[in-house]
């Protein structure tokens, strides 16, 4: 439906909630707006119940900002920290299940291709660590192994940070936490490679350091999903509770990350390279 | 595939012609997905489910449906099923035993996200010891979720069941998921005589705008606000916002019922009202139950039968009135727990008359003469045991 869908009938402007008012004065609707003007204009997600410092916040207020299409946009979530803003935001979300996020999306995504075989709708996962490789582990990999069309956001703080701080797959070896009181006993795992290996068109890696690079591979990854197969995009998004980072070192952690393990790192199937210079010659939208 | 036209519900389920065809349950219950105008069936294997979505393949295949694949298992199955149709198919899985409950978490969800869907439950052990064989306890794991349960004797009850049951899981003021459970092998994989509506009319496609909840698709004005999910905003909301939730769930449940009235013809079906002995069953157990009421009657024994169609919502004002003057009832079961035993018990004030059971397990049959047995326990007759070697 597109714009249709926010537009407000005539005549009940002054009826409709100050903030929904706002969102369709000056929110993203229809226009693409550069992650650079944040502040400049009403986003899809303001208030959050997240903590002082946290990064994967900040990730998810560019992640708003960069979706290409926000009015026919659905996010789905599981369990963990990125729920808490997720269900704030002004883009439909999906809470299902522990670690069900993309068989949910699988469902759905096919569904509304029965449905608007001719609209663009985009699905876009965000979950934890522990939703996507550890609980839901076979569920995002048979995603990518069915080539699903879809998007799969891993915002990895290496922690189960809403349930207290366990031991998550994606923590580091050696690490202490909570159920891993000798610390982890075996390697943070290789989630890129296995995305590459299970036939997702567009991987990434990123520290977000860098929001104009955030937004840029947020929106290649929901393009690529549109007309290839799924993708994928592993975020480090620090838990400064957790491991103890103190609020004004965050962004100091995540360039020392990115120095490590972290750098950044696209890889894409040679269709979906000639894709994007396709279509970045003939846009500014996600010029590189 | 014949050209298939759309017919009004109510014609298709209570007028339209039938012809009567000799298959098996599970053919039975893929005839009725032919009719029922399904988008997409999603199937994860387990005997003796299997040949059900093995058929509804058959169908995508020859394009009765618009999508179909074999999920990853049973999880995947009921979260992608959740999906689809918060997008706003219609859709249709089944399942076994130990596929229901390693689905469970996702089906029992199903009710609490207002997800209106059909789910064959083919019953089957549920381990350990390991057994395929047909035994029904798994229904008992269904019956607190929220779910609509409908429990088939036969073949025609598996397709009338099934059709009608896409009907009543997307009315508006019930909108909740159906599951429609038989006996594993017993009928799956036996033979019956089953009146089936036309191969060439459909159900209307599903409305997902005519709900109590609307579909995620970005088409519905307003768009989303922003607000909390009521688990952060405190735990009072949160415990209120679910109590009210699902105090609506099972509202809904019980407003299926007059939806079971006219499409089933009741939650119960009675044999010999004026009966002094009462066998109350349901599924297979109805069979051999109806089967124990000819041989008692032949002995000139007056012994009536309860068929429990629908074990969600229950039947507890019907099955009171029926049981009223009675002077024994006889629940046989396909199950060790006696979970239908346990409902009777539950639903009737004099309830020391109620004998739980026979009860066979671990997917035995249940022999008319275990049945018989009661029923001369309960008239004072004794019997010589005949063994035959």
């Amino acid at each position: 439906m597109g714009l249709e869908y926010v537009r407000i009938s005539p005549g009940f402007e002054r009826y409709m909630p100050k903030d929904y008012v706002d969102l369709v004065n000056y929110g993203p609707f229809g226009r693409q707006v550069d992650v650079q003007q944040l502040g400049q204009f009403k986003e899809l997600v303001e208030e959050h119940p997240m903590c002082a410092g946290c990064f994967m916040a900040y990730f998810i207020r560019i992640f708003y900002a960069a979706l290409p299409n926000p009015e026919d946009t659905i996010v789905i979530g599981t369990a963990g920290c990125a729920r808490l803003a997720l269900s704030q935001a002004a883009v439909p979300f999906v809470y299902g299940n522990y670690g069900d996020t993309n068989a949910v999306a699988s469902g759905l995504k096919r569904a509304l291709t029965i449905r608007f075989p001719d609209k663009v709708k985009d699905v876009v996962v965000i979950a934890g660590d522990g939703g996507l490789i550890d609980i839901g582990f076979g569920m995002t990999m048979h995603s990518w192994f069915r080539r699903e069309k879809f998007t799969t956001i891993m915002v990895d703080n290496e922690v189960y940070g809403n349930t207290g701080g366990q031991e998550s797959g994606m923590s580091p070896k050696g690490v202490q936490l909570k159920m891993a009181p000798k610390g982890k006993q075996f390697d943070k795992i290789n989630a890129v490679e296995l995305a590459k290996v299970a036939g997702c068109v567009y991987v990434a890696k990123l520290a977000p350091t860098n929001p104009k690079r955030i937004a840029r591979t947020i929106r290649r990854a929901i393009l690529a999903a549109r007309h290839f197969g799924p993708t994928f995009i592993h975020a480090y998004t620090s838990c400064n509770i957790e491991y103890s980072i103190p609020t004004d070192k965050v962004l100091e952690d995540a360039r020392k990350r990115e120095k490590q393990d972290f750098a950044f790192y696209e890889w894409m199937t040679d269709e979906v390279r000639e894709y994007f210079e396709e279509i970045e010659k003939q846009s500014q939208e996600v010029k590189v | 595939m014949p050209e298939q036209r759309v017919v009004d519900a109510d014609y298709l389920l209570l007028e339209a012609p039938r012809e009567r065809k000799f298959i098996t349950g599970a053919q039975a219950m893929a005839e009725a997905v032919k009719r029922a105008n399904v988008d997409i069936a999603i199937a994860y294997p387990i005997t003796p489910q299997s040949e059900v979505m093995h058929l509804v393949g058959d169908l995508w295949a020859q394009g009765y449906l618009k999508d179909y694949y074999r999920a990853e298992e049973e999880y995947g199955a009921m979260s992608a099923i959740a999906g689809a149709v918060r997008g706003g198919v219609r859709a249709f899985t089944a399942t076994s035993g130990p596929g229901l409950l390693r689905g469970f978490e996702a089906i029992a969800s199903w009710p609490g996200h207002r997800i209106p869907a059909v789910l064959g439950v083919l019953t089957r052990v549920v381990n350990a010891p390991l057994s395929i064989q047909p035994d029904n306890i798994e229904i008992a794991y269904l019956l607190n979720c929220g779910m609509i349960v409908l429990h088939a004797e036969n073949q025609q009850d598996v397709f009338d069941f099934t059709l009608a049951g896409f009907v009543i899981s997307e009315k508006v003021d019930v909108y909740i998921p159906v599951a429609v459970c038989t006996e594993g092998f017993f009928v799956t994989h036996a033979k019956g005589y089953v009146n089936m509506t036309p191969e060439d009319m459909k159900l209307p496609p599903r409305d997902p705008y005519k709900a109590p909840v609307p579909p995620t698709d970005c088409e519905i004005p307003p768009a989303r606000i922003q607000r909390d999910a009521p688990v952060q905003k405190s735990n009072f909301m949160s415990y209120l916002i679910h109590a009210v939730w699902q105090q609506e769930v099972w509202a809904s449940n019980r407003r299926a019922m007059k939806y079971i009235y006219k499409y089933l013809g009741g939650p119960i079906e009675v044999v010999n009202p004026d009966a002094e002995v009462f066998i109350v069953a349901s599924g297979c157990a109805a069979a051999q139950g109806r089967e124990a009421v000819r041989y008692a009657q032949m002995e000139g024994l007056n012994v009536g039968l309860v068929k429990v169609k629908s074990i969600r919502p229950f039947p507890e004002k019907e099955i009171r009135e029926v049981l009223k003057k009675a002077k024994a009832v006889i629940v046989p079961e396909h199950n060790i727990i006696g979970w239908l035993a346990r409902e009777i018990k539950a639903t009737i004030p004099d309830n020391d008359k109620v004998i739980g059971g026979p009860r066979v397990y671990g997917g035995m049959t249940l022999p008319v003469e275990l049945i018989m047995e009661k029923i001369y326990d309960v008239f004072g007759i004794k019997k010589e045991r005949k063994v035959v070697v």
